[in-house]
């Protein structure tokens, strides 16, 4: 058997000590470290921050779903295709022009609880979730009715046909349909789950839990996977291969690349930029990027206020966009790791076009943008950018941001803070001169922007849309138009149009795509696309 | 004596009173808001204000501190807003971290600091005067997180002798508990040391010029019989005074180490209820730290008495 200095020296001491009191006696001089590597299967995760909120409903934090694709299961998977593909759903009937669909689970799903999942509990688990959802609520409005006439068999009747019901009950981007047994899910919308029971692949482990430190998962043995199909993203089989997955909250960036560097952690799920070119250079550390949707991100405009409740004054500014200064301090000068030049959907998806695009493409000109403001209307109106410095990512997006306006001559007062107090002051719908904002900057997961469905900075809903409380009515109609449309051309082609209007009405400038690499140690396999989950993962 | 200790104990009431006021003052009219932290950057705003109202983040100042205080006389210090667990419990998964890195950084600190004082008094104006002293310089000028990093990276790194990070329960074992906590020990106590070693020092230094020390030279007892029997002893009241003073720079220190070593203590807790405005956990662990800080200014005062004769109460 290998050894190693540490452990070398963990024996030396504890025969020293062991020789000195007699015996292993009550101090109990055991060496943790070779018993826990004698598992294996027990995989050890960094995830990009503590999961602060388990309940995956209530919250649209991304590491709450990725916990939550542990422990609880969807009837929808999303292929790398973005197709919707039958998960719990052992198959479905769509019938009467759309206005009625027959779901049918698979025979012997089980929570964790040992109860079986039962159609009444995924028609709790749908009203919930659609409450909080944009496409639920789409869902929701078009719905005369939910029933489950059997225990496996839900039957939803709708007012109108909704081409876009599968792909919203398995969508992954936040908040995901995910089902819970109808006794949690009959919880209020806008409180907190309590009990962590799904019927997901891993079962939460609540007595091991340390807030903020670590979260601990253990395969559940009772659960059921497709016999069929291929693992694709949150589709397919789900198999697993482990026994034990254990998150380890490791806040500090260099500790966390030391921690994979040692083999003492097996995966860290976002390793900052400034670390990835050590972690490259590691011969045991493999990094990769796998969501190729990647993070789009956006400066956001208070739409209430002046002067940016001026759409030209909003327009004007796509003409000192240089997407690649922002990517770049995000980032950094590694040009396979960010893209520049995009709209309002992620490149590489279906819903991409060039629609509008030539708003960015022009000579940057501050001159002719100073200019351009003047002729929209702007009369130096403050600008209070409030940004979040705690995020090296968003404050090197603010910081860039900053320096653009003040080269578009605009009167800029740049609040720099950390994203507590940037959560709590974009809620303020008061002037920026009393205590409001005029821009913040932040990013959005691809899948979280691309399609006019579930992207919510393309609201135009006034005060009921996102933050910055766009007033765009043409926007919203051509949202309900996409939701209507057929097929995939259909939507594509009012996609082009919905972006067309965003470079006409700018709810928010768009400033880059980047991805975010993962990095794991070389003993790991099965890896998967999309963002971390832990079927399929395998550990030498 | 007792009649003081329980005099010292009842004044910390009004003490803890004023402190609760005050963090809940603080918190409340700082900016930050936890319901939009939970709800998520994709929430709308009404998203956020469903959530607040069921919280009752919406309700009065008085309303919110008057039912806080209630439940604080009661012994309970609230709930997590994000976790839902009690704040006691969390405190309770957190103490025995802090608690281990702050008594094994204590004893290090005094068993190295003591004796580098003393020899360095003894030595005054010698090289190794000038080699503690520069010691204690540096001690206080390096920030803990760069002795930190340094130390991870030659012992855990390259050497591969102790882990990078993390923490194993004293439960698990002495050895397994020990070595997560050497690196960080020693990054925390290089401050600790430097301080108690300069005082050490400038006191033994005021005592060695005493009568009784030329006095016990003249009766021929032995230099460590000198410096450690008679000199140490007189000099100790101000020693300790700093060790005590030292426990809240421990206490700032854990935060920014535990940070670096990914130790699951208080410290952490601390930090990551600030920044997601967890306000009953900031509330419970600034009383408990509060507390302690009394608590152990109290121990400071009695100990003076078993120093010093001369001290009574």
């Amino acid at each position: 058997m290998a050894t190693d200095r540490r452990h070398f020296l963990a024996g030396g001491a504890g025969l020293a000590l062991g020789g000195a009191l007699g015996g292993a006696g009550p101090l109990g001089l055991s060496r943790p470290a070779l018993a826990q590597a004698a598992g294996s299967r027990v995989l050890r995760f960094i995830p990009q921050s503590d999961v602060t909120v388990l309940d995956p409903i209530i919250t649209t934090a991304y590491v709450t779903r990725h916990h939550g694709y542990l422990v609880w299961d969807t009837l929808y998977g999303f292929d790398e295709d973005f197709n919707p593909q039958p998960q719990m759903a052992e198959g479905h009937a769509v019938e009467e022009d759309g206005k009625r669909v027959t779901i049918r689970l698979r025979p012997g799903l089980k929570f964790h609880d040992g109860e079986p999942v039962r159609a009444r509990d995924a028609i709790a688990s749908i009203r919930r979730w659609a409450v909080r959802d944009a496409l639920g609520q789409v869902l929701l409005a078009r719905t005369d009715a939910m029933e489950a006439p059997d225990d496996r068999t839900i039957v939803l009747r709708l007012k109108q046909s909704f081409p876009l019901l599968f792909s919203a009950l398995g969508k992954p981007s936040t908040p995901v349909c995910f089902i819970m047994p109808e006794r949690i899910a009959q919880t209020d919308p806008n409180t907190a789950i309590r009990e962590m029971i799904g019927s997901g692949p891993f079962r939460y482990v609540a007595n091991e839990r340390v807030p903020g430190a670590k979260v601990v998962y253990e395969r559940f043995a009772d659960y059921a996977p497709r016999a069929d199909g291929t693992p694709s993203w949150t589709a397919g089989p789900k198999r697993v291969h482990l026994d034990r997955v254990e998150w380890n909250v490791i806040p500090d960036a260099s500790t966390a690349a030391n921690a994979l560097a040692n083999g003492e952690m097996d995966w860290w799920e976002q390793p900052t930029a400034d670390l990835q070119p050590t972690l490259r250079r590691n011969r045991n550390v493999v990094m990769e990027i796998p969501d190729p949707t990647g993070l789009c991100a956006l400066a956001r405009f208070n739409h209430l206020h002046p002067p940016f409740n001026n759409p030209a004054i909003r327009r004007a500014l796509l003409g000192a966009v240089v997407q690649g200064d922002f990517m770049t301090a995000v980032i950094g000068t590694d040009r396979s790791l960010w893209k520049d030049n995009i709209g309002f959907f992620p490149p590489g998806t279906p819903m991409a076009s060039d629609a509008g695009l030539e708003a960015l493409g022009t000579p940057r000109d501050y001159e002719k943008v100073k200019r351009d403001l003047a002729a929209a209307g702007y009369k130096g109106e403050k600008v209070v950018v409030i940004a979040a410095s705690d995020f090296p990512s968003l404050n090197a997006l603010a910081q860039v941001g900053n320096d653009m306006l003040t080269k578009c001559g605009m009167n800029v007062e740049f609040v720099s803070t950390d994203w507590g107090s940037v959560v709590q002051r974009r809620a303020s719908r008061e002037a920026p001169e009393r205590g409001g904002w005029s821009m913040f900057f932040t990013f959005f997961a691809g899948l979280d922007v691309f399609n006019p469905g579930v992207s919510q900075a393309l609201r135009g809903t006034g005060t009921n849309a996102w933050f910055g409380w766009p007033t765009m009515p043409k926007m919203e109609e051509l949202r309900n138009a996409w939701l209507d449309a057929p097929d995939l051309d259909g939507q594509k082609k009012v996609a082009r149009e919905v972006q067309a209007e965003a470079f006409q009405e700018v709810p928010y400038l768009p400033l880059g795509q980047y991805f975010q690499a993962t990095a794991y140690r070389r003993g790991l396999s099965g890896v998967p696309k999309g963002f971390p989950m832990f079927w399929s993962v395998q550990k030498s | 004596m007792l009649a003081y200790t329980l005099r010292r104990i009842v004044a910390t009431i009004p003490v803890m009173a004023v402190v609760a006021l005050f963090v809940f003052s603080l918190l409340y009219i700082s900016p930050g808001d936890p319901a939009a932290v939970i709800a998520g950057d994709q929430a709308t705003p009404a998203d956020v204000e469903r959530i607040r109202a069921s919280l009752g983040l919406d309700r009065p100042y008085l309303v919110r501190f008057a039912e806080w205080a209630w439940n604080i006389m009661r012994g309970d210090l609230g709930t997590s807003i994000f976790t839902n667990l009690p704040v006691s419990t969390m405190i309770q998964q957190r103490i025995q971290p802090t608690l281990s890195l702050m008594v094994i950084t204590l004893i290090l600190a005094i068993c190295i600091a003591v004796p580098m004082g003393v020899v360095a008094a003894w030595k005054q104006g010698t090289w190794i005067d000038r080699l503690v002293m520069g010691f204690a310089v540096l001690g206080f000028s390096v920030p803990v997180f760069v002795v930190g990093y340094l130390l991870a990276y030659v012992f855990a790194l390259e050497l591969d002798w102790l882990p990078v990070q993390g923490y194993t329960p004293f439960e698990r074992g002495f050895w397994p508990w020990l070595q997560n906590l050497i690196l960080p020990s020693v990054a925390l106590g290089g401050v600790y040391i430097a301080l108690i070693a300069r005082i050490t020092r400038a006191t033994m230094l005021e005592v060695l010029q005493q009568d009784y020390i030329r006095t016990a030279r003249a009766k021929g007892v032995a230099q460590p019989g000198i410096l450690f029997l008679h000199a140490l002893k007189n000099a100790a009241v101000p020693i300790v005074t700093v060790i005590g003073i030292g426990v809240a720079l421990l206490i700032g220190g854990a935060v920014v180490t535990e940070s670096v070593f990914a130790i699951p203590g208080l410290g952490r807790l601390t930090v990551d209820a600030i920044l997601r405005r967890d306000y009953p956990v900031i509330q419970g662990v600034i009383l408990l730290f509060s507390f302690t800080y009394v608590l152990v200014n109290l121990v400071i005062d009695l100990l003076y008495t078993l120093f010093d004769p001369r001290i009574r109460y």
